[in-house]
């Protein structure tokens, strides 16, 4: 048939164009991820695509010598040619050769050919140095030591961690609650409530900081594990909250009006039924909040300040931009370890993250 | 937990929910401040934490119940459904509704957050250059960054249904989302990295020069392009979301619709705008109101990226900026009104579409 015929010469288009998209797409990760191997000196020097087999003019056995009374201020005839002084320190290419000088002062000039080379220098080091908070030494660029002192990330990956575990469990949990009742009991202020949560999900809550930081302050809260968590919990609940009433307002009612009738209490048939019965919405919401915590910048640097024992691995990683911008090995090793965690569960949990996004953002 | 019916309120019963209270209050607070103060080893702490900030959590729902089951069924029925939402509309009202009201008071006064100047500071918002810059650049990100968004989300969306590696190209257009603004933008800066001399191994500047150009300092450029380099970070990242959604949508177009009009002559592309769009319009209005409401409070990309230097700021930065560092309370403020006024008509939306679904 025409059309089937038709219809494959547009799959093999769409593929390659769809193809050339994923590749620009993943590109400047994969950048990331193969510079944060790369020892500092060779970042600096060579783009990281030249660790793949690549064409480079590499000096062969083959060497010229030029006789003493040549000037080289002048032109210098090299094989018959004539070329300037400049010319060879940039190098000419001739006849599929590269004459470029060697020694100047030597009168040495080498000869050199196009062949394949591949540059797999890698090294875990960078990871080491910025785990760890200890001093190390570095070779730079022009051959000479340095010393530098690590960045302590590891402290900061379990800041991360104890942040997000329970700023995730948390509003989940209390998400989950208030929209059982919203859902199931009735009682006054009910709409009011909701309602408002709902408008709630757009505030930006860059309206918020402001003021709760100076309820913090009075109170104490700043820098500390529990002002952090209340904070990325409200800020987190009118979404938890609308996507969990979405969920569990669906559940069938028969299911747990027998278990009332049978002299179970809410919070018995909560735990006991509501809760097993959403793992699957309780899993794709947690992976969103936890994802969000995780990533978060705003919140931490507002509410946890300079406080280095409590710091998160964005802010670390903001600070070494800011601070050694240009200190690659580090910034790439530490931007990678921050990516960890989200990537493992993105790769392992796409179906939920996935139905998380969908479930807030669109309904029908 | 018994559910017999008792006469009336025992003073037992107010007595237990009186020590359960305030049982919950000095337990948690002494457990905060001996993790405030603790010096013990941070994983140790962290796992200490974890468990006291969700058991914690559970702890309170369940002996506020308690409680509650001691009275009468009459009362507990009025009582229980506070206790449940309780909590999250304590901390909502605490951290989100109260507080921006008290942004909004607080608009109306001067730096120090002393003296009342009216409506002085949203006049200087308009007036000042480096908060008109912000403003200008936030325009810039949400038109910029939304239609591009949408734009690429809806055609990869296509492009994947069509396409025989559907699954592992939307991974990798999705990939992005999970990973941090900060990280992003430390791949991205070296992206754009730019060294003075002949060799760039920032990837931008090496294709530019390989190509015969000469190579630029991307984020630094003149105004406004440099922006435009930094809201290809937002692309980058936020079409996967688009794309994600609008697969599912396409999916749900029904398949004799689109095999009717092919059987008709009509082209793909025809299709495409006359029956695709059409059919998913609705998904569409809600990615690109919810690209749009995230795009307004666009932070970290600018503040990792260029913090704001060359004129690339935005509000959420310039916010932060008069806050924490000007100390001008009022800017500050009046900066995240003007954001809650710009996000205002996607309440609106957000409401009606949620009465259309039928909630409540």
């Amino acid at each position: 048939m025409v059309g089937s015929k038709k219809r494959k010469g547009n799959k093999a288009v769409v593929n390659i164009v769809l193809g050339i998209i994923c590749f620009i797409w993943l590109v400047p990760t994969l950048g990331l991820f193969i510079s944060s191997f790369r020892p500092a000196a060779d970042i600096l020097q060579t783009g990281w695509w030249k660790v793949f087999p690549h064409q480079e003019w590499k000096a062969s056995d083959d060497v010229i010598r030029l006789s003493k009374d040549v000037d080289l201020r002048g032109p210098i005839v090299v094989n018959g040619k004539t070329y300037t002084d400049a010319q060879l320190k940039a190098g000419v290419v001739e006849g599929g050769k590269r004459l470029m000088w060697e020694n100047r002062r030597a009168r040495m000039i080498s000869v050199q050919t196009e062949g394949w080379v591949t540059k797999p220098n890698l090294t875990t080091e960078n990871y080491k140095n910025v785990l760890s908070g200890k001093e190390y030494k570095l070779k730079k660029a022009d051959g000479s030591e340095a010393v530098q002192k690590g960045s302590g990330l590891s402290q900061a990956f379990w800041n991360t961690l104890t942040i997000a575990v329970p700023a995730t469990i948390i509003p989940v949990l209390i998400a989950s609650f208030a929209a059982y009742a919203f859902a199931w009991l009735r009682f006054p202020g009910r709409k009011t409530m909701f309602v408002t949560i709902i408008a709630m999900l757009v505030i930006p809550l860059q309206v918020a900081l402001i003021p709760v930081l100076k309820d913090y302050t009075a109170l104490g809260l700043n820098g500390s594990y529990l002002g952090i968590w209340l904070a990325h919990t409200a800020f987190g609940l009118p979404l938890v909250t609308y996507f969990m009433y979405n969920f569990i307002s669906q559940l069938p009612k028969d299911l747990f009006e027998s278990a009332f009738i049978d002299g179970a209490s809410h919070f018995t048939i909560f735990s006991r039924l509501i809760l097993p019965l959403s793992v699957p919405a309780l899993a794709s919401i947690g992976i969103f909040q936890f994802l969000w915590v995780w990533n978060d910048y705003l919140v931490s640097l507002i509410f946890i300040g300079n406080q280095p024992n409590v710091q998160v691995m964005s802010m670390k990683i903001a600070d070494l931009v800011g601070s050694r911008g240009n200190d690659w090995h580090l910034l790439t090793s530490a931007a990678f370890i921050s990516m960890l965690m989200p990537l493992a569960i993105f790769f392992l949990l796409q179906k939920y993250f996935v139905k998380g996004l969908m479930g807030g953002s669109v309904k029908g | 937990m018994g559910t017999q019916a008792k006469p009336g309120i025992r003073l037992r019963a107010v007595l237990i929910s009186l020590g359960i209270l305030l049982a919950n209050i000095v337990v948690n607070g002494l457990i905060f401040l001996f993790f405030r103060d603790s010096t013990l080893n941070p994983l140790l702490t962290a796992v200490l934490a974890v468990l006291w900030g969700v058991v914690g959590v559970y702890l309170i729902y369940y002996s506020l119940t308690f409680a509650a089951e001691q009275y009468p069924d009459k009362i507990r029925s009025r009582i229980l459904p506070f206790i449940f939402v309780g909590p999250a509309v304590l901390l909502l009202g605490w951290l989100l509704v109260l507080p921006a009201l008290r942004t909004l008071y607080l608009s109306f006064f001067n730096a120090s957050s002393d003296k009342f100047v009216g409506l002085a500071n949203y006049a200087a918002i308009f007036s000042d250059r480096l908060l008109g810059t912000a403003l200008r650049n936030n325009l810039l990100w949400v038109f910029v960054g939304t239609l591009a968004c949408v734009a690429f989300g809806l055609l990869i969306a296509i492009l994947a249904d069509r396409s025989s590696y559907e699954k592992t190209a939307k991974s990798i257009i999705f990939m992005p989302m999970a990973i941090s603004f900060v990280a992003a933008g430390v791949i991205w800066k070296f992206v754009y990295y730019y060294q003075p001399g002949n060799e760039q191994i920032g990837l931008l500047n090496a294709i530019v020069t390989y190509f015969g150009g000469q190579p630029q300092a991307w984020t630094s450029m003149i105004q406004p392009w440099n922006n435009f380099f930094l809201i290809l970070i937002l692309i980058w990242m936020q079409t996967g979301f688009a794309m994600v959604i609008f697969s599912a949508a396409i999916k749900g177009v029904p398949d004799d619709i689109l095999e009717a009009a092919r059987v008709d002559g009509s082209g793909e592309i025809r299709i495409f705008f006359r029956i695709i769009i059409p059919f998913i319009s609705t998904t569409i209005l809600t990615v690109t109101t919810t690209i749009i409401v995230f795009t307004l409070k666009i932070f970290d990309v600018v503040m990792v990226m260029t913090g704001g230097q060359y004129d690339t700021e935005v509000v959420a930065t310039q916010f932060y900026r008069q806050f924490f560092m000007y100390r001008n309370f009022g800017y500050g403020s009046t900066l995240a009104i003007v954001l809650l006024i710009a996000v205002l008509p996607v309440i609106f939306v957000n409401l009606r579409q949620f009465r259309k679904q039928g909630g409540f």
